[in-house]
């Protein structure tokens, strides 16, 4: 699947395997954080990048230590009304510091697509089936916020202000 | 013809005092942004792009719920407060789009029963002209927050809680990180003693308080809630500083939002968390978080709070004496100023409660030809502003004593001079089956018979203190827990069936009713609460309130008497 970025489709360059399968000798790859977990190691050696897919339900401290050692944190939302996924990508950029690529995987509506970014997200894989063109429309469709988010990183001010670049 | 964003120009005139939050360009943006948002979403909804599945999530986020009949539309009246200008226009819409009337809500909310899904984008419309929308009136997000309705008028208040009502309705507006949260949280705020906005029935209730240096701070109750399993807020911080107030509530709602249970609707709000979780460990968890929240990022700048009680600044009173009133003692005048006249903490002032509690009537209905009769008032004798109070009452909160006769007149002549605010015919209830999709029992029918029951104004003075709520089902909308006696519709066998609860208290004494026994049928309801109010009468020592009457008899007394064979 293609994913979305900054509003526009973009090749998904890396490949998300099963528990099961063969780790390739090339080429940048996301795996479970269980594998992660007793692999870290062995999959670091390798020159490619590799990520992990985690669930929502995951704390932001289970992956700490390995942060600067990820290349793409992939969050899994089961369903769209599930927004734990949320506090646990903006625990990683606020909380952790985490600076690579956070992807929204799974269920979620182009009417998220803004939330998503400024929880942190950077790149959405939409679900199968959905037209990219859908979060496209979406990326600017409000251009107010009214809190601080990330990406914005004057403090909260009359808790109001335009997006950047709107 | 296309519609899309533009930059509004037209301000909306609110008058220049009335205490609301006057928009600007950029709020007015965010709203146009918002209906073409929405337009777009009905379109694809009606073309078939987008199934009722998909769509109703994105409906919900803009008020619009399918009823039994139609769709129903919940207006956002943030914090109970709104200008005459905007009641005329929420007339309007009644007139134009509904059948000539509206409904008041226990959230301080205006709802429209008879909406036609091809029309919400205008009436969306309509309401942005006057600053106005249907934003997070539903949805697992945070919903409107609610004061007390005397907010700037009440004596007893060290600061006016709308600013800070205020400054959360904007904190929360499309949250990124709290629209998907396990159920719907709900926000109350008060600033004094006298709890007039039952904040320990709220996932969170805030009290505004200084300390000896004078400084604000707010005191913090979370875990409130009624419906299925009813708890009263517990207080998780005495003091938080007011520059820590946003931190301090995203540290709760992280908490609730990562730990709250998703996997059972029934237990999803934050009360089941406290409740689980035990109140010490989960305010732990709320400190911990809030650590890492604050500082200057989360920082409430104190200029930004001067910013926005700039808008809330008392309007230009009059340098008045305070001022007797002259009424003929035993008229409908003479009881009307001694139920629905409220002291103003301005000399020669009062504020008015409009009773929208006819005897017979459904309460909170007001017809369109009501809201504009209020709306003028508001305009001619309150400044042009009006107050909805959570029991499902106007208020007109600025009026000069010496009017007072003259608005009495107005409200008369239209139908809304009921003289009985405060008493046991000022009944709360929600819609119910006749509307409502959730209920297993009608309200509407069974308050409107008890509310002649008890017509009569020397009865409603002898009783005094007595409050009647009745929820349709056991989502409690009717708060009927924290009534003196409380009527909840459940299905018994198939069948609609009424429970009564006695001696619930919505104050910050706060006290959830206990049922009184089995259920009963509808025909047999009004006589049950007589027979409770009448033993009450009989057997109350002088003064006695009515929870500590049953209190000092105990609840088989009152079940021994409406349980009674004959």
């Amino acid at each position: 699947m293609p994913l979305v970025k900054d509003g526009q489709p973009v090749e998904n360059t890396w490949v998300t395997l099963g528990d099961g399968d063969a780790v390739p000798a090339d080429g940048a790859i996301i795996v479970t954080l269980a594998r992660w977990t007793a692999d870290k190691d062995a999959l670091s050696t390798r020159t490619a990048p590799v990520g992990v897919e985690v669930p929502g339900t995951t704390p932001a401290a289970d992956l700490a230590a390995d942060l600067g050692r990820l290349g793409v944190i992939a969050i899994r939302f089961p369903i769209f009304r599930d927004g734990r996924g949320f506090s646990l990508a903006r625990d990683l950029r606020e909380r952790h510091g985490y600076g690579g690529e956070i992807r929204a995987v799974g269920h979620t509506l182009p009417d998220q697509y803004q939330f998503l970014i400024r929880c942190g997200f950077s790149t959405v894989e939409p679900p199968d089936g959905k037209d990219p063109a859908l979060w496209a429309a979406a990326y600017r469709s409000i251009t107010v916020a009214y809190q601080a988010s990330i990406g914005e990183e004057t403090p909260l001010g009359l808790l109001r202000r335009r997006f950047v670049g709107s | 013809m296309t519609h899309h964003a533009t930059q509004p120009t037209a301000p909306a005139n609110a008058p220049a005092h009335a205490g609301i939050y006057r928009y600007d360009a950029v709020d007015r943006q965010f709203v146009a942004e918002r209906v073409a948002q929405f337009r777009d979403q009905v379109q694809r909804r009606l073309s078939g792009v987008l199934s009722e599945e998909e769509f109703r999530p994105l409906r919900l986020m803009n008020g619009l719920y399918l009823q039994l009949h139609a769709y129903m539309l919940r207006i956002a009246i943030p914090y109970g407060t709104l200008t005459g200008q905007q009641l005329r226009a929420l007339a309007g819409i009644g007139r134009r789009y509904d059948k000539g009337y509206g409904h008041f809500t226990t959230r301080q909310n205006l709802q429209f029963n008879w909406i036609r899904l091809e029309d919400t984008p205008d009436i969306l419309e309509a309401l942005g002209a006057v600053d106005m929308h249907a934003i997070q009136t539903s949805g697992n997000c945070i919903r409107n927050v609610t004061t007390d309705q005397f907010a700037g008028v009440a004596a007893d208040a060290v600061a006016d809680p709308r600013v800070y009502a205020e400054i959360l309705r904007q904190w929360s507006t499309l949250h990124p990180e709290f629209t998907f949260l396990p159920r719907k949280f709900k926000i109350a705020i008060i600033a004094g003693d006298h709890d007039r906005a039952v904040i320990r029935a709220h996932d969170v209730g805030v009290k505004v308080k200084t300390n000896e240096a004078g400084a604000i701070g707010f005191e913090v109750y979370v875990g409130g809630g009624l419906g299925r399993s009813p708890f009263l807020g517990q207080k998780t911080r005495d003091w938080v500083d007011e520059q820590d107030l946003i931190a301090y509530l995203e540290a709760v709602l992280r908490v609730y939002n990562r730990l709250g249970r998703r996997d059972n609707i029934y237990k999803a709000r934050i009360k089941i968390l406290l409740h689980q979780t035990g109140l010490a460990k989960f305010t732990e968890m709320v400190e911990e978080e809030f650590a890492s929240l604050r500082g200057p990022r989360y920082h409430l700048d104190p200029a930004i709070v001067a910013e926005i009680r700039r808008h809330f600044a008392p309007p230009p009173y009059d340098d008045l004496a305070e001022t007797a009133v002259d009424a003929v003692p035993g008229t409908a005048f003479a009881r009307w100023l001694e139920t629905n006249v409220a002291a103003h903490r301005q000399p020669g002032y009062a504020a008015v409660t409009v009773s929208l509690k006819p005897a017979g009537g459904i309460p909170g209905d007001a017809t369109s030809d009501q809201m504009e009769v209020v709306a003028d008032l508001a305009d001619r004798f309150s400044f042009g502003e009006v107050r909805v109070t959570h029991a499902q009452n106007l208020v007109l909160p600025h009026v000069r004593r010496a009017d007072l006769a003259e608005v009495f007149a107005a409200l008369d002549a239209a139908g809304l001079g009921a003289a009985n605010v405060g008493t046991i015919a000022d009944i709360i209830a929600c819609p119910g089956l006749d509307y409502c999709s959730l209920a297993n029992a009608r309200s509407i029918p069974l308050a409107q018979e008890l509310s002649r029951r008890f017509a009569d104004p020397e009865r409603q003075k002898a009783i005094g203190d007595v409050s009647i709520k009745m929820s349709g089902c056991i989502n409690a909308c009717g708060h009927h827990h924290v009534a003196s006696i409380g009527v909840l519709g459940v299905d018994k066998h198939g069948k609609e069936a009424y429970q009564l609860t006695l001696g619930g208290d919505p104050t910050l004494n706060a006290a959830i009713g206990d049922l009184l026994g089995p259920a009963m049928a509808e025909e047999e309801v009004a006589d049950a609460v007589e027979k409770v109010v009448d033993l009450y009468l009989a057997r109350r020592e002088p003064g006695e309130r009515f929870n500590d009457t049953l209190a000092r008899l105990g609840r088989a007394a009152f079940k021994e008497t409406v349980y009674a064979a004959g």
